[in-house]
């Protein structure tokens, strides 16, 4: 009896575990916050010698900070004679906001969307008005949403009205889930609110007829990247440009990219967290390390990793890389990320409504 | 049950203190926890959030599936369980010690490889695909992903029994004339039945909360292969604890009482065994 007793207690504990884990949000889904916080100490701080900083970024930006954080170790050690070492911690977008919210130390937030950064500056940790703190909506590189298709085009994609036909099979991860993915959906609903003249009841037909064709919904960017690329599922992966980018500098053969006629500009934003600089003392650092990403060297290794780089002269320099003539709506349009997540994303919003049966 | 003379842990104070308190650091506290992250919903919110036909078509999936998983493997684990403690042969010892891979493999790894095996264009997959059925992106997909994390709890709590189950009652049953199968229902079934229970409990309770292989498998389609478990890390996306906690505190509710039957079936099944030794 004693025994199943202890056996019945485990059992308990077991399921608890497993149920707390997965709400902790720390959950094993992709390779979170990998190098995390563990080697920071700040005891580098009183030597005056080297400087860490803790960047808590999102899954694609991995290559695009690895080559960033060498250019600018360089700079700050001209600038000031010190040396800085970046801890990266790279996953969802929606997870990393999370915990960051919930007592992370990172000094720089670079997340994939504006709502992310606004998850920690509701949390107490950035003042408001950071959006300004840096030129253009703290975006010092954009993307956009485009379509990764099988070589060839066999089923001939061009724009977004061809993924709303019966014969074409959708992988896009699920923005509720996946911060980036509200990106897919919101360049979907332009297109359609473009074609329909914002007859809203038009729009949200075609809203249901293309999630209808979805046949994987990724919980995130990755995922949804393997399901399209490794486990062969569907026609046509809605992507950012970048990780699409990605995907065909692994394949060049398999695959191809078709820009939509109408996109939207991702804007991934970045921020200082101000509780954490000042309680460690390293504000002027992060602030230049943000800073300098809209330096000439950076806005040259944005472009070399597929992100958009926002100054104009560097943009084009990449003219026969990204298709410049795309049609790009911004959030604004939508009324803001308030607006947005509240209208399409919220529980019973627009997101739900055409998945509802 | 007859009280022993001697203890063997000396002071009962002691060791129930900290019993009480390792129970509420890890149990107590977290479920909570939960109920106060959840009773920030008033009554009525908590009821509408908690049937939403997404939420209750999720926990519809968490639960048939995991259920489906628990009786697959209470089955193959009784078989395996039997092999691993009855028969010698080369290479016991590997299989012996990678029944409790499933535990140590990062459950995301699983998820992923498991995918790519089972896709229309895996390995196993394709095999399938060729009389038209889908395993990855499905409900049976989903399945497969818990009787792989679920299998090494039906071993590990059935092989310690079958090991000392001592052999002369089956001599007894088949000197009386039993034929095998009959030993086996009658004799070594009802002594396995306890702790094949307790396996099956645990792997349910396990499987019910898993999500890391299985948002990999699951192609997570809203009412088809969405489990509860996606639910919760959707609303915490939204950063709307309250919602997360409430679902949370639907599936522990539930798999609580499914436990506390399993005990209870296991209590009653336990008298009757000792009753008829009596």
């Amino acid at each position: 009896m004693k025994k199943n007793i202890f056996g019945f207690g485990l059992a308990i504990a077991l399921v608890i575990g497993s149920l707390t884990a997965c709400g902790s949000g720390s959950a094993d889904s992709s390779e979170s916050a990998s190098t995390a916080a563990s080697s920071e100490n700040s005891a580098g701080e009183s030597g005056g010698e080297t400087v860490t900083l803790t960047n808590v970024s999102y899954d694609p930006t991995r290559e695009l900070y690895e080559a960033y954080n060498k250019a600018f170790a360089e700079h700050w050690k001209e600038e000031t004679g010190q040396n800085v070492e970046v801890t990266q911690s790279h996953g969802g977008s929606g997870k990393q906001a999370l915990e960051v919210a919930n007592g992370l130390e990172a000094d720089v937030v670079t997340l994939a969307l504006e709502y992310d950064v606004k998850a920690v500056e509701d949390a107490g940790l950035i003042e408001p008005g950071w959006i300004d703190e840096f030129p253009d909506d703290s975006a010092p590189y954009t993307s956009t949403i485009v379509f990764l298709v099988r070589k060839g085009n066999p089923k001939n994609i061009k724009d977004w009205d061809d993924l709303v036909r019966d014969d074409v099979g959708i992988i896009t991860p699920n923005p509720k889930t996946s911060g980036g993915a509200r990106w897919n959906y919101l360049a979907a609903w332009a297109y359609a609110d473009q074609k329909f003249g914002g007859d809203e009841e038009q729009i949200k037909n075609f809203m249901k007829t293309l999630y209808e064709n979805v046949l994987v919904l990724d919980s995130g960017a990755r995922g949804a990247t393997t399901s399209f690329v490794e486990n062969g599922q569907g026609d046509v992966l809605i992507a950012w440009e970048n990780e699409a980018f990605l995907s065909i500098q692994d394949y060049p053969d398999d695959y191809e990219i078709i820009t939509p006629s109408i996109s939207i500009l991702a804007q991934p934003s970045v921020a200082v967290v101000d509780e954490v600089v000042d309680a460690r003392g390293t504000r002027d650092a992060a602030t230049e390390y943000l800073n300098y990403l809209y330096s000439d060297e950076a806005q040259r290794i944005a472009g070399d990793n597929y992100y958009r780089p926002l100054n104009q002269d560097i943009l084009q320099e990449y003219a026969d890389v990204f298709d410049l003539n795309i049609n790009l709506v911004t959030i604004d349009d939508f009324g803001g990320w308030d607006a947005a997540q509240e209208k399409h994303f919220s529980d019973g919003g627009v997101f739900d409504q055409i998945y509802e049966k | 049950m007859r009280k022993t003379g001697k203890r063997v842990i000396p002071g009962f104070g002691l060791s129930m203190g900290i019993t009480l308190a390792i129970l509420s650091c890890v149990v107590l506290i977290p479920l909570a926890s939960l109920v106060i992250f959840t009773s920030r919903l008033g009554f009525g919110e908590f009821i509408q959030t908690i049937t939403r036909a997404r939420v209750l078509s999720s926990f519809y999936v968490s639960f048939i599936t995991a259920l489906a998983a628990s009786l697959i493997n209470a089955v193959m684990g009784l078989i395996l369980a039997w092999v691993l403690v009855r028969y010698e042969f080369p290479g016991k010892r590997i299989m012996d010690g990678m029944i409790e891979l499933p535990f140590a493999l990062p459950t995301a790894v699983a998820g992923i490889s498991l995918t790519s095996l089972t896709a229309d264009n895996g390995l196993v997959g394709s095999f399938f695909a060729r009389f038209g059925i889908k395993i990855a992106y499905t409900r049976i997909g989903i399945t497969i992903a818990l009787v792989f994390i679920g299998i090494p709890f039906v071993v590990r709590a059935v092989q310690p029994v079958l090991e000392k189950l001592d052999g002369t009652y089956e001599e007894a049953a088949r000197v009386l004339g039993a034929k095998p199968g009959m030993i086996f229902r009658k004799v070594i079934f009802p002594e396995l039945m306890p702790a094949l229970l307790t396996g099956t409990g645990l792997a349910f309770g396990r499987c019910i909360g898993e999500y890391g292989s299985v948002v990999f498998i699951a192609g997570n389609k809203p009412y088809y292969t969405e489990i509860a478990p996606l639910m919760i890390m959707s609303e915490l996306q939204e950063y709307d604890y309250a919602s997360a906690t409430a679902i949370a505190l639907v599936m522990i509710i539930a798999s609580f009482l499914i436990l506390f039957g399993i005990n209870v079936l296991q209590a009653r099944n336990n008298r009757k065994i000792m009753g008829g030794e009596a």
